[in-house]
């Protein structure tokens, strides 16, 4: 057992699956002799040789495109896009490539890669630094995306998400690279879409993904000794495939839920999960289906700004209070 | 066009007889299902889309029979030329054109996305570009895993003006990758002239010194010239010394797509360029050569009786059935996204 920071997680997390298996090949911009923007990749270079941990040109299309060509053909790429706003560049891949190759050839092409990128707000970077685009990729079919939360989630999943013979787009908040936690030692192995519950509690669900996720337990224990209100709050950890059972088992039990995003307000991974709640368990609920989002707005990058449009916890305890009070 | 005197049996020379058949054979193939394709979207048979390459099969014949097994092609929408090339058969590929069940991937990808692994057929992509950086990755797992085969991607001359071109052809110089990227510049986009829209006037050649490339422009329509340059390219990516841009002088017959009547093209442009119809050429080389005619038209029978054959079974192939809809989205081989 080592206390150990969500970005060593991830040094941690590309070493194992590297050193288990020499299909495992590493690339992306700066990822290698300087060890990451995010520092996220120090060591795997001197530890896996130039031949499997390989710096790239600023060419997202090429990372991404050589990624998938090398996963068709047999290797396990780990491409890295240094900010998820980049997605935007190299689009085509994400939502035409990878995830409609296997479909369109009837099942004879294969695609088994992980994109790992930082993503989120907190940093001060501005509109085209700080975005969560999860939803961006929640919605295309034949992706599989991934969110952790805490240092052994991020070894666990990245785990999982390697050995996964599909295209996963694995997503490392930025602002939880320097968070700790608990890691015990030896192999660490996970399941995508698998959710968990984090806080047990009886009246209220509250759905929470990365940065959200402490923020929505802090939210939480505040209800708790403030108000009396006792929260469940459940990691959804992966959006594809989405553990939809402990979320509609949990609403079951609480009658409410919340989901905190990070997201724009618009087309967010928790409206998804309310529709579903609202179809599937509309018989089950007590009152309305509430999100608590950033709004429908661009990043701004000033500190004080940035902190204010996002989720916080005291915005999340009074929203929660509010509704279960009317 | 040979200017060798008919008489000359120089069939020993670095191509030699029985590879200069196969061009044959495979030009006319390509030509004779191509022309089927076109006739049967006539009768409302071939659905969708679907873009020929008549007129262009020296490049797809020239590159494919100097491959060897195991090398790997990507290609693009107007890839039927090149599957066909790699030896997938006629009926395959005019089944998935008439979107029937016995169609190369029973009609769940199209004309577009022509894909036959087990033949190095590593797929057909329609945004234009795309498949350049994924030959680039397929070319870095044969580096990596010290395999020989080498990676050819296919694509047009309005292809060099975007930027996925570009990022591969500076990734696979720098990673020094054994991959060929072949342009076949047939003078258009889809309906713009490529000289109306590219700073220089080779799309491909002169890009090629930005990348430290030798620049090589040849003739598309002769598929001796283009067997030579695609050896040439293969021995030296498989000895290591990287990747190769080929730009091969060509022109299509038809239209863009078979939407397109093609009116945008000056008057006399076509007859000139038929004149030098890939086909034409290479039947005169083999008569140069002293390749007798029966033998000629015993490969042109051949094709011709496979390509009825095969038309006449997708005729009788069933549409693809409904069990097939949502399958293969995922590994797993269903489209499950939740539990
Ligand atoms: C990214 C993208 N932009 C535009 C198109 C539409 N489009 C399809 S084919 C084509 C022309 C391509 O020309 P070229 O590369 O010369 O190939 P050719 O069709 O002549 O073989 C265009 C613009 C596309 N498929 N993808
Ligand atoms: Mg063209």
């Amino acid at each position: 057992m080592a206390e150990l920071t969500y970005r060593d997680a991830v040094i941690r997390g590309i070493a194992q699956e590297m050193a288990r298996d020499e299909d495992v090949v590493f690339l992306g911009e700066d990822v290698a002799k300087a060890g990451g923007v995010f520092k996220a990749t120090v060591g795997l270079y001197e530890q896996f040789g130039p031949l499997r941990v390989r710096d790239t040109p600023i060419s997202e299309q090429a990372i991404l495109g050589a990624a998938m060509g090398a996963a068709m053909t047999g290797l396990k790429p780990i491409a890295e896009i240094m900010f998820s706003d980049f997605f935007a560049v190299c689009f085509d891949y994400i939502a035409n490539e990878f995830p409609k190759s296997r479909y369109m050839t009837n099942g004879q092409t294969k695609c088994p890669l992980v994109v790992r990128t930082g993503n989120g707000a907190g940093s001060r970077f501005g509109a085209q630094h700080s975005q969560s685009v999860e939803n961006w990729c929640m919605m295309i079919p034949g992706l599989k995306v991934v969110a952790p939360s805490s240092p052994i989630d991020v070894i666990g999943l990245l785990a999982a998400s390697v050995r996964d013979p599909d295209p996963v787009i694995f997503l490392e908040h930025k602002s939880l690279y320097a968070t700790k936690g608990e890691v015990p030692d030896g192999e660490i192995l996970d399941k995508l879409g698998t959710a968990k519950i984090l806080r047990p509690g009886k009246d209220a669900t509250i759905v929470a993904l990365a940065l959200m996720v402490p923020r929505a337990l802090a939210a939480a224990e505040k209800l708790a000794k403030e108000e009396g209100i006792d929260c469940e709050v459940i990691d959804v950890r992966s959006l594809v495939p989405l553990d939809t059972q402990t979320i509609l088992g949990s609403v079951a039990k609480t009658h409410r839920c919340f989901s905190v995003e990070e997201n724009p307000r618009l087309c967010g991974w928790g409206a998804e999960i309310m529709s579903i709640i609202a179809d599937e368990a509309f018989y089950d609920l007590d009152g309305p289906l509430v999100r608590i989002t950033t709004p429908h707005c661009p990043l701004p990058a000033a500190d004080i700004l940035e902190d204010a449009i996002l989720p916080t916890v005291d915005r999340i305890a009074e929203r929660i209070k509010r509704t279960l009070n009317s | 066009m040979s200017k060798k005197p008919a008489q000359s049996p120089a069939l020993n020379d670095d191509i030699g007889e029985a590879t200069r058949l196969e061009l044959y054979r495979s030009q006319v193939n390509i030509r004779e299902a191509e022309q089927r394709a076109y006739d049967l979207f006539l009768q409302n048979l071939v659905k969708g889309t679907s873009h020929l390459s008549l007129g262009q099969e020296a490049v797809a014949a020239g590159f494919a029979v100097a491959m060897k097994k195991g090398d790997l092609s990507f290609c693009t929408y107007r890839g039927h030329a090149h599957t066909l090339a790699r030896g997938v058969p006629v009926e395959k590929v005019l089944g998935e054109l008439m979107q029937r069940d016995n169609g190369l991937m029973r009609g769940k990808g199209g004309s577009m996305h022509l894909t036959s692994e087990e033949h190095g057929v590593m797929g057909s992509y329609a945004i234009i570009g795309a498949h350049l950086p994924i030959a680039c990755g397929a070319a870095w797992r044969a580096q990596y895993k010290k395999q020989d085969d080498v990676s050819v991607c296919f694509f047009g001359d309005g292809t060099t003006n975007i930027g996925a071109f570009h990022e591969a052809l500076n990734f696979a110089a720098v990673w020094k990758l054994p991959v060929i990227f072949v342009c076949e510049n047939n003078l258009y986009m889809e309906y713009t002239p490529i000289a109306d829209v590219t700073a220089v006037p080779s799309p491909a050649g002169d890009r090629a010194s930005a990348y430290g490339l030798e620049k090589i422009v040849i003739d598309g329509n002769d598929a001796d010239v283009v067997y030579r340059a695609a050896i040439k390219a293969y021995d030296k990516a498989r000895a290591g010394g990287g990747p190769s841009l080929i730009e091969c002088l060509t022109y299509r017959h038809s239209g863009h797509s078979r939407a397109d009547p093609a009116k945008y093209r000056p008057e006399g442009e076509l007859e000139k360029w038929k004149e030098r119809d890939p086909i034409k050429i290479y039947r005169e080389r083999l008569k140069a050569f002293g390749i007798g005619d029966d033998v000629v038209a015993k490969i042109d029978a051949d094709v011709k009786r496979v390509v009825d054959e095969a038309t006449e079974a997708c005729k009788a192939s069933p549409n693809p059935p409904m069990d097939i809809l949502t399958t293969d989205v995922y590994a797993d081989g269903g489209f499950a996204w939740r539990n």
